[in-house]
Parts: C-alpha cells; sequence; structure tokens
C-alpha cells in the first residue's frame, strides 16, 4: 500500500494542456461547463468496432492514458449505447458487422453524434471494397465527423471529440 | 524427425526460416500428424488453395512444429470431391481451421464439426469467395445467421449471449455462456464479425506493395505480420536482406511486445479493480509510444519493415535516446512488479483465475506466451533461432501455474527479457545498409515466413502469380489456436471473471477472422 501511494506521489499528475487539440482549444473546465450545459451531465461515448484491425483500438484506449486524461474533460466511455451521446466507429464496416453497427445507432438516444474513427472508417482504407464489406462507416449510418489516421493518433482523436461537441449546435 | 522413414520425400527450402516440404497421400495424412504429435509437436496452420488452373484440384496445406523446426504437408484433392480427412481429433486447434477451410474454398475435412465458422451472412453456402471463379456481384439473399450452438441442459441451467458488441474498447464476437447460478459450464464462442477477405485482398495486390495489407492483419501485431510477410517474400525472392535491417526488425518486434505487454499489464490491474494500474502502465505504454514516433515515424511500427528490409534507418541520435530510457522503463517496472506481487487483493483475483493445466494446454495445443505460461517451453525465438536471435541468447519465459497470475507473471518477465535485448541490440547494431533492392518477383512461388510475435507464433504463407503478382496469401494468428483454449480457461469459472481471464490471452478478433 505504502509503496503504491509512493509510486503514485512519485508520479503526480501528468496530464498535458499541450495536448489539448490546437484551434479552438477550449479550457478544460469550459468544455466541462460546455458539456454540462448541454447534457447536464457527463458526455457519454460508446465505441463500436466495425470491423477494425484493432490498431484504432489501441490509440482510442490511449485517449484515456494521463497524458491526454479524456475524464478530465467530462467526457467518459460508457458500456452501453443507450447511455451513450456519441459513436465512435471504427473499421470498414463489415458485412458481418453490418447490422450490429445499424442496431447500435438505433439504440442510441438522441441526439448522437458519429465521429468515424481511422482511414478505414472514413474511406474504407487499404481492406478496398471486396465481398466481406460493406463501405466507409458513412455508407451505413450518418457521420459527423471523420478522423482520418492509420491509426489516428490520440491527440487527433481528442480533438475529433472536443470539436464535434463544441461547434455543433443542435 | 526423420520422414524418410515413411516413404515420404522431403524437399527442404531455404529462406530466413528453413522449412521442409512434403507432399502427401490422403491415406498419409493423418498418420503423419499423429507422428508428429506424438514427438510433441503442434500445429500452426491449416489452409487451402485454388489450383485447379495449375495442377489441378485443390491444395491442402499442413504447417506443422516439430523437433527440427517448420514442416508443411502438401495433400493435392480432387476438384470434384475435395474432401480430407479431418485432424481435428489430432490436433483439436484444426478444427476451426478446417471449417474456415471449407467456408472459403470448398475444401471439406470428413467426419467433422460442419458448422460454418468466418461465414456469417456475407454469402452463401454453395459459393466459395477464395475460389478463383468466385463471382462477387453475384446477387444472393443474405443466408442463415442462427447459428447451433451448443446447448447445456439440466435444472437452472441458462443462457447469458454477449456481443457482439462490448461493453469496452474491444473488438466484436459473441460469447454464450450457459451457467448455473455465477458458475460457467461452458461458454462457446461465435468469431467472424469482423472478416474482412483479407486474404482475397491480397490478391489484388502487387507482392512488393503487400507487406502494408499485412501489417493491417492484426494491428497490434503489425511489426510481426509485416516480417513475417516479408520473410516469406524474401523466400521466394531468394534474397537475404542486410544484416542491420534484420536487426532493426527485431527492435521493433521486442518495442511491440513491450508496448502490448504494458497495456495488457495494467488492463489486468484494472480489470481487478486496480485502476491506479491502468494509469501508470499506461503512461509507460505511452512514453514508449512517443519515443518510436520520434525515431521510427510512427507510434505504431505499421509500415517500418518493408520488401528487402527497412523503410528507414535509425539514426545515432536517437539509437542514443532509445537506449538511455530502457533503464527507467526497467526501474517502473520493477517497483510496479513489487505492487502488482504485494497486493493480496490482486493475487486474490490472479491466482488460480482460468487456469489451462500443462496438460491440457499440450493436449489442445495452446502456444505463445499463454502457451508458456501453461508449461509449454517453446518460442520461436529460441529454438531453433533464426537471425538475429540467434546472436541474442533469448531467455524463454515460463510459468507452470497457467492461471491468470502466470500470464501475468510471463508477461512481466517478457518485457524485461524484451527490455533486455533491445539494449543488447542498440549496443551492437551492425553498420551496413538497412534495404536491399529485390529482383522481379518470380512466378509460382512458394515461401513461409515465421515470426514470434507477442502473443506467439505469426506465420505467413505466399504463393506469387504472373507480373509480380499474389496468387494466394494465408497470414495465420496464433489466436487461431489460443482462442478455444479460453474456452476451457473459463470453464469452472465465475461469469465476472471471464473479463480477467479474456484479457490474460488478449487474443485477436480482427487476426483471426480475416
Amino acid at each position: 500500500m505504502l509503496r503504491t501511494l509512493r509510486q503514485v506521489i512519485k508520479v503526480g499528475v501528468v496530464s498535458e494542456r499541450a495536448a489539448r487539440p490546437a484551434g479552438e482549444r477550449p479550457k478544460e473546465s469550459g468544455l466541462r461547463a460546455q458539456i454540462h450545459q448541454r447534457f447536464g451531465r457527463a458526455l457519454g461515448i460508446r465505441h463500436v468496432d466495425a470491423g477494425s484491425c484493432n490498431g484504432c483500438e489501441l490509440e482510442i484506449h490511449a485517449v484515456n492514458n494521463p497524458y491526454y486524461n479524456l475524464e478530465g474533460f467530462g467526457i467518459k466511455f460508457v458500456a452501453s449505447p443507450r447511455h451513450a451521446d456519441l459513436l465512435l466507429v471504427t473499421g470498414p464496416v463489415s458485412r458481418h458487422m453490418e447490422s450490429a453497427l445499424k442496431r447500435v445507432y438505433d439504440a442510441t438516444p438522441d441526439p448522437k453524434w458519429v465521429i468515424a474513427v481511422g482511414d478505414c472508417g472514413c474511406t474504407g482504407g487499404i481492406f478496398g471494397s471486396g465481398y466481406a464489406i460493406r463501405g466507409s462507416v458513412a455508407d451505413i449510418i450518418p457521420v459527423d465527423l471523420t478522423v482520418p489516421g492509420c491509426p489516428p493518433p490520440p491527440a487527433a482523436i481528442l480533438s475529433g471529440i472536443v470539436s464535434v461537441v463544441t461547434t455543433d449546435r443542435r | 524427425m526423420d520422414y524418410t522413414v515413411y516413404g515420404l520425400a522431403v524437399e527442404t527450402l531455404a529462406g530466413a526460416v528453413p522449412m521442409r516440404r512434403i507432399p502427401v497421400r490422403p491415406d498419409q495424412l493423418r498418420s503423419l500428424c499423429s507422428a508428429v504429435h506424438e514427438a510433441g509437436g503442434f500445429i500452426h496452420a491449416l489452409w487451402a488453395s485454388d489450383v485447379r488452373d495449375t495442377t489441378g484440384g485443390f491444395l491442402l496445406r499442413v504447417a506443422l512444429q516439430d523437433d527440427v523446426g517448420l514442416v508443411v504437408i502438401e495433400l493435392l484433392l480432387p476438384a470434384a470431391t475435395p474432401h480430407f480427412p479431418s485432424i481435428a481429433d489430432i490436433f483439436p486447434a484444426a478444427d476451426r481451421m478446417q471449417r474456415a477451410a471449407y467456408d472459403l474454398l470448398g475444401v471439406r475435412a470428413e467426419a467433422a464439426d460442419r458448422r460454418s465458422w468466418v461465414r456469417h451472412a456475407a454469402w452463401p453456402d454453395d459459393c466459395f469467395p477464395l475460389r478463383h471463379d468466385y463471382d462477387a456481384t453475384r446477387p444472393h439473399a443474405d443466408a442463415d445467421e442462427r447459428y447451433p450452438f451448443v446447448r447445456v441442459t439440466g435444472d437452472g441451467v441458462h443462457e447469458i449471449a454477449v456481443g457482439p458488441v462490448h461493453a469496452g474498447t474491444i473488438e466484436p464476437a459473441h460469447f454464450r455462456f450457459s451457467v448455473v447460478g455465477e458458475k460457467v459450464l461452458r461458454i462457446e464462442e461465435r468469431l467472424g464479425y469482423t472478416h474482412k477477405g483479407i486474404e482475397k485482398r491480397f490478391e489484388t495486390l502487387p507482392a512488393l506493395q503487400a507487406h502494408k495489407l499485412a501489417a493491417r492483419v492484426s494491428g497490434d501485431s503489425a511489426v510481426a505480420f509485416s516480417w513475417a510477410y516479408c520473410m516469406a517474400l524474401e523466400m521466394i525472392c531468394g534474397i537475404s536482406p542486410p544484416v542491420r535491417a534484420i536487426w532493426l526488425r527485431a527492435l521493433y518486434l521486442e518495442r511491440e511486445r513491450i508496448a502490448n505487454h504494458l497495456g495488457d499489464l495494467g488492463a489486468l490491474g484494472n480489470d481487478a479493480g486496480f485502476s491506479i494500474a491502468l494509469a501508470q502502465f499506461s503512461r509507460l505504454k505511452e512514453d514508449l509510444l512517443r519515443i518510436n514516433q520520434a525515431a521510427f515515424g510512427a507510434r505504431y511500427l505499421m509500415d517500418v519493415v518493408v520488401p528487402g528490409g527497412v523503410a528507414r534507418d535509425l539514426d545515432e541520435t536517437h539509437r542514443q535516446i532509445l537506449l538511455e530510457t530502457i533503464p527507467g522503463i526497467e526501474s517502473e517496472l520493477n517497483t510496479l512488479r513489487e505492487i502488482y506481487d504485494d497486493h493480496a487483493g490482486l493475487q486474490d483475483r490472479f491466482s488460480g483465475t482460468g487456469r489451462v493445466a500443462p496438460a491440457l494446454a499440450r493436449q489442445l495445443g495452446l502456444v505463445g506466451l499463454a502457451g508458456r505460461a501453461s508449461g509449454q517451453t517453446w518460442d520461436w525465438r529460441c529454438d531453433p533461432v533464426y537471425a538475429p536471435y540467434d546472436a541474442l541468447n533469448v531467455r524463454i519465459a515460463g510459468s507452470l501455474d497457467g492461471d491468470v497470475a502466470g500470464r501475468v507473471s510471463v508477461r512481466f518477465q517478457e518485457t524485461f527479457e524484451s527490455l533486455r535485448l533491445s539494449r543488447i541490440i542498440l549496443e551492437n547494431l551492425p553498420r551496413t545498409e538497412c534495404g536491399a533492392a529485390l529482383p522481379d518477383v518470380p512466378a509460382g512461388g512458394f515461401g513461409v515466413g515465421l515470426v514470434e510475435g507477442w502473443r506467439g507464433p505469426v506465420l505467413v504463407a505466399l504463393e506469387t502469380g504472373d507480373g509480380g503478382r499474389i496468387r494466394r496469401c494465408h497470414p495465420h494468428d496464433p489466436s487461431w489456436q489460443n482462442w478455444p483454449v479460453v474456452e476451457h480457461a473459463t470453464i469452472g469459472n465465475i461469469v465476472p471473471d471471464f473479463p480477467l481471464i479474456n484479457k490474460s490471452f488478449n487474443l485477436s478478433y480482427s487476426g483471426q477472422d480475416l
């Protein structure tokens, strides 16, 4: 226990403001207030892998690490689409995931946003348009924003999440 | 093993990974597999190719590991009735590979489980995407989605259906639990949701560019797959990359191993309710990825291994930085290991959970880090050794416990070992070129690459066609062999321990769905 506390104190807080998205660069507390004003609570994100190679998943995990500290914005990942405001969808949509993706979208309450993460989600990417692939995420469900990259770095994913929440006036 | 005593012709193919190729008759397949299994061998992969336009029929291949190294058995099946005797009773891991071979090519294992495996609704059961005459434009109704899970009946038995979309940020699959109260009587996996037709996609690409697709078979094993792919291609072209390039590939591979182990060690602590561990380990992993970005131009090393060598050389400044950061990671890792070992609550969750006893691991053919955690002392970096590991003297990790604690222990051991290997590589990096020009890719070539990725042995089998194109490529992730063992590991445990058990293996979905 003491060793654990010593390690926690030694490392301290490593969250970076520098990693915050450029451009609008909202203050952490400002964004939190904005989210709270709109939702009355934290923003919930549901990730859906619609056929990814799992590279994008690794970088989505990274936005929760202490450097990027997504939860510091008042944004958290939730376990069910029914608790979500925002869907992060990765991968070219495989034919075998098409119906599951549509069902997740339908189960997510309005208002909702969808971000396609990664080159495959944006355009279909390297996997092309074979017999087992339906296409990009936008071919299946409405997409509000795309974050390209293979995989996109966590700062880009974070920037995408922040910009969709701060710029959309619906 | 000496196969000539069976009256078989053995052809040895030279390459980074020497391989023996043995053509067999249908009646010899099972006896040969049995002989390899009895001598302590195991299966790497089983796949088929459409060769109706060349030698006629379909060619079934089985890659096995014997006491000497890699053996590829070849069995030519007639075009009209491409049936072969099932080997799933000898190598249980072959069951799903045989079912996938039917789904994709229509080659049928006799007397075996006939349920589809990678085919869900995307194509009907009477057409086979990897046949050369497959018509993707032929309209068809979506096939029946119902999958006949094995039912468990009895007083109080009920089913829990989970997936394909899960509660966490992980890949999709369906798990069907049959439980009494909290206790799992049986779990059955159904994969195939991320099936992208990767093998067919390979056939549309020039062989000299397809390493990029190989790197994306399973994104967390990008180096392992792209290296194995390049090995297979270099074998076909008859070239060997410069020494420096081979050493740099090993450096990438060890850093991929470290990154994945750090991520999983943190996630395992988190799954047992110790969230501080996730913060600490993910911080170490992020540090590592940022140095990757600076030194190699990418956080995840997707396109750094290229045919003939590596994409760019490591400069002296970054070689120094990479060296200087190793002691820091080792020191932090030592502290975190002590914290894990001393934490009673954590050990209570890890110990005895998801146990695969060594005898069961041997019977089921468990490979890679999970195999080593269940007493299977095999690591492709150690036995037999290929460059550059022949110069590095890799110390094999291991545990006899076979539970989550055992797999956690192996991950710690392997992370320390990979850090040690990285230091040796960086201190002794040969000063040569780091890329070689490739000749025109010959048609009709066959090559195999095998690399010990962080999860286990990654195999890529490649056949080339005319004009430098790929005729057939089978990338094989060790998750094929290990997924069925997760079912066994879960039996008798409680449902809430499944995420912990699953994470301790952390198998690839995309890598086996293809």
